[in-house]
């Protein structure tokens, strides 16, 4: 039970963090712009295939430091070039042009590297147990995911709180018009926001395609959980979404980790169905099953009791 | 040092400012006096380049009509909004770092002279903005804006809503200010710190200058005050 426990919460973190890296991008991205950027996820999935393409040729490390500075100038491009303009037309017009967007970098995807998953592989050097716990071994490279995204959110709180540049976003996000009345150039600091919120997707894409496949469908497969990490955590909260996205790394690991299923509940409440039964199905489901809906569920509880999210603020 | 010739601004289909001149020399203290909605506000906000303009703005020379307002900022030009905007979630310290264009740049002003002159804010740099009473957050954005080192600061009513004492030091600081061969445009409805500490004063009605003088001449002159200052 102590081994299962262990390896769910070490599991859940990796996934959590993981997750946080792809959600403080977008939360940031929010605060400036108010406008949830469908792509986001886009660029994680980009971050994974230019790290494969790298790794091909100059080896994981390299990749590792290209992969997310090419997405990251990708994306300084985008906002330049594309929603700096569409964002005189509303915040419609920029939910349609991130939507469309995501639409473009998945078929370019598919288009250059084709439509198969990819040989993207964890470096050999970390293709080792780091530890051996109860019998069952927990790998260097899950360790190496765990290290990279601590190392990314405590620079990134850093950066935000202590530095003068963190003060700068800061103001900016919320009273854009007198930070540029200071002197600094707001258009520019939003477009390096963005740059560095795609770069941190890119990231994700990067130490997540070894271990979660690189696949086309990969930025649909993580991209609606980080939505619903956002609004549980509360949106444009840096800290919210930290909270819920080990939450929900948490809640998931541990229910896959269980083998509680509907026959116990059922057999406890004395309940028992013919096989003919229309909800004799019920006896198969158990939690790794619903694992994946978890978060979905978690956040219609959130929308019930508390709609701002975890640390939200409602808008005054 | 600072010329604005023939300003228009619209807000909408709204002719805010229908051909605005004036000047500010440098160290001087100028008033922009006048009643609610006459387009003080406005021409303030049109020089900073947070309305467009339409008409000329020239800066120590530069015509600077249609710049960004960190462009604005950059040439020389600080402005205290009337709302005061202080960064609430941000200690005194922080706001202040804020007004630093730059890492490197002292300037005239560094942020121990500004707690020596406001030990009031000296007291609670690590406190955040939001908490301050209405007089320290005035004395906060104006010295925030005194960071960056600018020629000219334009501030927009300064003492509305605040006590008298702390009327008081409002102007001694804006005295201050000028003594070290910054330019002010002040921005007011009320007369008696404009009177008090102006060089020279502009009275805006219906979007133009309807009048420009001493603060002399226009204690004198009995009918303008009535007609466009006078409520």
């Amino acid at each position: 039970m102590l081994e299962i426990f262990i390896f769910a919460t070490l599991n859940g973190l990796v996934t959590g963090l993981l997750l946080f890296m792809l959600a403080s991008g977008l939360t940031l991205i929010f605060s400036m712009m108010g406008v949830l950027n469908f792509a986001h996820a886009s660029f994680y999935m980009l971050g994974a295939y230019f790290a494969y393409s790298v790794s091909l040729y100059f080896g994981f490390w390299m990749g590792l430091i290209f992969a997310p500075l090419i997405v990251g100038v990708l994306g300084a491009v985008v906002e330049r070039y594309g929603l700096r303009r569409v964002h005189q037309s509303g915040h419609v017009a920029e939910l349609v042009f991130t939507f469309g967007l995501a639409f473009l970098i998945e078929e370019a995807v598919q288009f250059f590297w084709g439509p198969d998953t990819k040989n993207y592989q964890a470096p050999d050097i970390l293709d080792f147990p780091l530890f051996t716990l109860f019998g069952q071994e927990f790998s260097a490279y899950r360790g190496f995911m765990i290290g990279i995204s601590l190392s990314i959110f405590i620079t990134l709180y850093h950066i935000l709180t202590r530095s003068r540049i963190g003060i700068i976003i800061q103001a900016a996000i919320t009273h854009p018009n007198t930070v540029a009345n200071l002197g600094h150039n707001v258009p520019l600091i939003f477009m390096g926001v963005f740059g560095v919120g795609t770069a941190l997707a890119g990231l994700a894409g990067v130490i997540a395609g070894p271990v979660l496949t690189t696949f086309p469908g990969m930025s649909i497969a993580l991209g609606s959980i980080v939505f619903v990490i956002v609004v549980i955590g509360g949106l444009g909260s840096l800290a919210g979404a930290f909270i819920a996205s080990l939450l929900i790394g948490l809640l998931q690991s541990y229910a896959i980790a269980s083998d509680v299923g509907m026959p116990e509940l059922l057999n406890l409440l004395g309940l028992e169905f013919e096989r003919s039964h229309p909800l004799n199905d019920l006896w198969t489901l158990n939690l790794p099953r619903i694992a994946p809906i978890l978060p979905f569920l978690l956040l219609v509880l959130v929308l019930i009791f508390r709609p701002t999210g975890l640390l939200g603020k409602r808008e005054e | 040092m600072l010329e604005v010739n023939d300003l228009h601004a619209y807000y909408g289909k709204s002719h805010i400012l229908q051909g605005v001149n004036f000047n500010v020399q440098e160290g001087e203290i100028v008033s922009l006096l006048g009643r609610n909605g006459v387009g003080r506000s406005t021409t303030v906000k049109t020089i900073m380049g947070e309305v467009a303009p339409v008409g000329s703005i020239k800066f120590k020379g530069e015509e600077i009509a249609g710049k960004n307002s960190f462009e604005i900022a950059h040439l020389g030009l600080g402005y205290v909004p009337e709302n005061r905007d202080i960064f609430p979630t941000l200690t005194v310290q922080q706001n202040l770092v804020l007004g630093m264009k730059s890492n490197k740049s002292q300037g005239r002003w560094d942020i121990e002279e500004m707690f020596r002159m406001f030990p009031n804010l000296g007291e609670r740099a690590e406190v955040n903005g939001g908490v301050l009473s209405g007089g320290e957050q005035q004395m906060l954005c104006m010295c925030r804006t005194l960071m960056g080192d600018p020629d000219i600061i334009m501030i927009d009513e300064p003492t509305e809503g605040l006590a008298p004492k702390i009327v008081e030091q409002v102007a001694l600081l804006l005295q201050e200010i000028a003594s070290r061969g910054v330019a002010i445009l002040l921005v007011e409805q009320k007369l008696s710190i404009a009177l008090k500490i102006s060089h020279r004063l502009y009275v805006m009605g219906h979007g133009k200058v309807v009048y420009e003088g001493t603060p002399d001449s226009l204690l004198q002159a009995d009918d303008v005050r009535a007609e466009w200052l006078e409520v």
